[in-house]
């Protein structure tokens, strides 16, 4: 028998590319899918909040200017770092969302497609969503699609690592900086996800995870004015109405999705852009 | 003091222990002026060797346990609007240009258009070369005009120069003048220097208030910082002031905490209240209200006015508008709820 002291992780919330315990100082204890002690998780605080949207917009310029190019590299790289953590990532999914070592490496492999998949978008979402405007005079005239800015994920509570995948990488991918609340029950998939983005060139701040009750955070990050748009995924049904009206108060704008989506789905990407027009003249 | 025999406990008094309250530290401020006057340099080297030093050790705890304090809800609401109305809004650039001080003046009257309710700062703070035009921008407002002056900001020129500089700024119309001690002189200890200079800019002020920059961060200990804050107010400073902001270190905690004890036993011995300004590196609301707290705990409410006690500040005003908006509207604000600067 090995005398050595068990060395227990310690799954902390992450704000512009560091690795903090929440400022209350408060932690809840996760358990797995059939009820024994999985791990102790940061609670995240309002003022958690506060400090994610804050490194979210600080990065936020940064991200969006980088080249499309480079967006997708980064992105790749995240899935290159997930690969070769699959098996822990398999294991937290397995004990977070109660399936099996099989069902839980084909969530993984799912998943980690996913973020190839969104690689691929950043350099086509301008020929998807945008375009070349008819207009009469000497004018090329473009719809150009630009990132909210900074967006609020509430992620989907069940599926603890595709459906945050999904949430978090299709605004990121079209140039937006992300605030994400891990789903309240099964949190640590996406804080292993969190981790791997620390090794794969994201910029800090691109992407910020809270780990907390949802109940109590997800008001504050809808009512945030400095967020631009909030995707209400993994909000009770009955709070949903009441968060998007939060979210209306500073003119966010609100995804709500459409039941289980466990397709890939340009849809996602398409909800936080908005299209800039751009006049330019013939010949010049 | 004789040991307190063993029986003596039994005769503890039963009246509840008394807590400091903010009576206790308001300052007593002497009726007789207990300093003698300066005549020489000897005597004045006399009266700073006399100066307790300064447990630096204690000073930072102290510091770093006032900045602990929770200050919440309408006390927090209270104290940003005090603290919006300490402000000096600054801006020492080089490329200051009479548009961008028209706009720091517009917004020293009115710090949120929208909101009547919000205090106009105490003052901005220019170079000398812009107090006139600051000075038409505000008219009759009760916002004044503050100019560096003195061959600011590292007061490396001949006295005649840097009377010069203070006369021009306040017959251009400053209210206030910020010079800067001769730091070099003060560290290879001609203190008399120091001391004449003062005097000397304090005359030339005239009217307008005088306030001193130390520069705490090029003085190296809290013992110079006490002793600099001491021969600024003998010399007839109105106000201490630590930073020009042009330096890697700026205010802190501990500097403000040691240079408001100076100010408390100046008031104490000479009888006469010198204000204290903050300056540099002070960004955030939480920043200011902690100054509040230990500007508080240490001389009393009596500082707690525009008149005793001023923050140095560019983007701090901004912070302070947003933490304000952010009590009345119970959510987190953007930051371009407000004009930049």
């Amino acid at each position: 028998m090995s005398d050595r002291l068990d060395v227990r992780k310690t799954y902390k919330l992450l704000i512009n590319g560091a690795f903090p315990r929440s400022e209350s100082g408060r932690s809840y204890e996760v358990t797995s899918a059939k009820g024994s002690f999985l791990a102790n998780v940061a609670q995240g605080s309002r003022k958690d909040v506060r400090d994610a949207v804050t490194a979210a917009r600080g990065a936020q310029s940064k991200w969006w200017n980088a080249t499309a190019y480079n967006r997708g590299q980064v992105l790749y790289r995240l899935a290159e770092m997930a690969e070769s953590r699959r098996d822990e990532l398999a294991q937290h999914v397995a004990l977070a969302d109660g399936v099996n070592a099989r069902t839980s490496q084909k969530t993984v492999s799912a998943s980690i497609d996913r973020m190839v998949w969104y690689a691929g978008w950043t350099d086509k979402i301008a020929q998807v969503l945008g375009g070349t405007n008819p207009v009469a005079g000497p004018f090329f005239n473009f719809s150009i699609p630009v990132p909210s800015g900074v967006v609020g994920v509430i992620s989907v509570q069940e599926s603890s690592l595709l459906g945050f995948v999904d949430a978090v990488l299709a605004p990121i991918c079209a140039g937006n900086t992300v605030v994400a609340l891990a789903s309240e029950a099964r949190p640590t998939p996406a804080v292993l996800l969190g981790e791997m983005t620390a090794s794969s060139d994201f910029p800090a701040g691109v992407l910020n995870i809270v780990t907390g009750f949802t109940g109590e955070l997800a008001p504050v990050l809808a009512a945030h004015e400095d967020v631009d748009g909030i995707d209400l995924a993994g909000a009770a049904l009955e709070t949903v109405d009441e968060l998007a009206a939060l979210g209306a108060g500073s003119i966010k704008r609100v995804y709500r999705p459409l039941g289980k989506e466990d397709d890939p789905s340009i849809r996602r990407v398409r909800a936080f852009v908005e299209t800039s027009t751009v006049w330019h003249t013939i010949g010049q | 003091m004789a040991a307190r025999s063993v029986a003596s406990v039994d005769k503890v008094s039963t009246t509840p222990l008394r807590l400091v309250t903010p009576e206790d530290r308001d300052v007593q401020i002497a009726a007789t002026v207990a300093v003698p006057r300066i005549e020489s340099e000897a005597q004045l080297k006399a009266l700073l060797t006399s100066l307790s030093g300064v447990d630096a050790v204690g000073a930072e705890a102290r510091a770093a346990k006032l900045s602990t304090r929770s200050i919440k809800k309408s006390t927090k609401l209270a104290a940003i609007e005090m603290a919006i109305s300490m402000v000096d809004l600054t801006t020492l650039e080089g490329a200051d240009t009479p548009g961008r001080v028209t706009s720091l003046c517009t917004k020293a009257m009115r710090p949120d258009p929208r909101d009547l309710t919000v205090p106009s700062v105490a003052a901005v703070c220019v170079y000398p070369d812009l107090v006139a035009h600051a000075r038409s921008v505000l008219g009759a407002s009760p916002v004044a005009v503050a100019s560096v002056a003195t061959a600011f900001p590292s007061g490396r020129a001949s006295l005649d120069v840097k009377l010069m500089d203070v006369r021009e700024a306040v017959r251009a119309g400053a209210d206030e003048i910020d010079m800067v001690i001769d730091r070099g002189a003060f560290l290879s200890g001609r203190i008399g220097q120091v001391f004449d200079e003062v005097v000397a800019v304090k005359e030339a002020c005239g009217d307008a208030h005088l306030k001193v920059i130390l520069e705490t961060g090029e003085l190296v200990t809290y013992d110079n910082v006490r002793r600099a804050s001491w021969v600024a107010m003998l010399g007839g400073a109105d106000f201490i002031k630590t930073s020009t902001g042009k330096v890697t270190v700026n205010a802190t905690l501990p500097v403000a905490l040691v240079m408001l004890e100076a100010v408390r036993d100046f008031a104490e011995t000479a009888g006469r209240t010198v204000g204290v300004k903050v300056a540099g590196g002070i960004r955030t609301s939480k920043d200011a209200i902690r100054y509040l707290v230990v500007v508080n705990e240490t001389v009393g409410s009596t500082w707690l006015t525009p008149t005793h006690f001023r923050f140095g500040a560019s983007s701090l005003l901004n912070d302070l508008l947003m933490q304000r908006l952010k009590q009345q509207r119970g959510a987190y604000v953007r930051a371009d709820e407000f004009s930049g600067d």
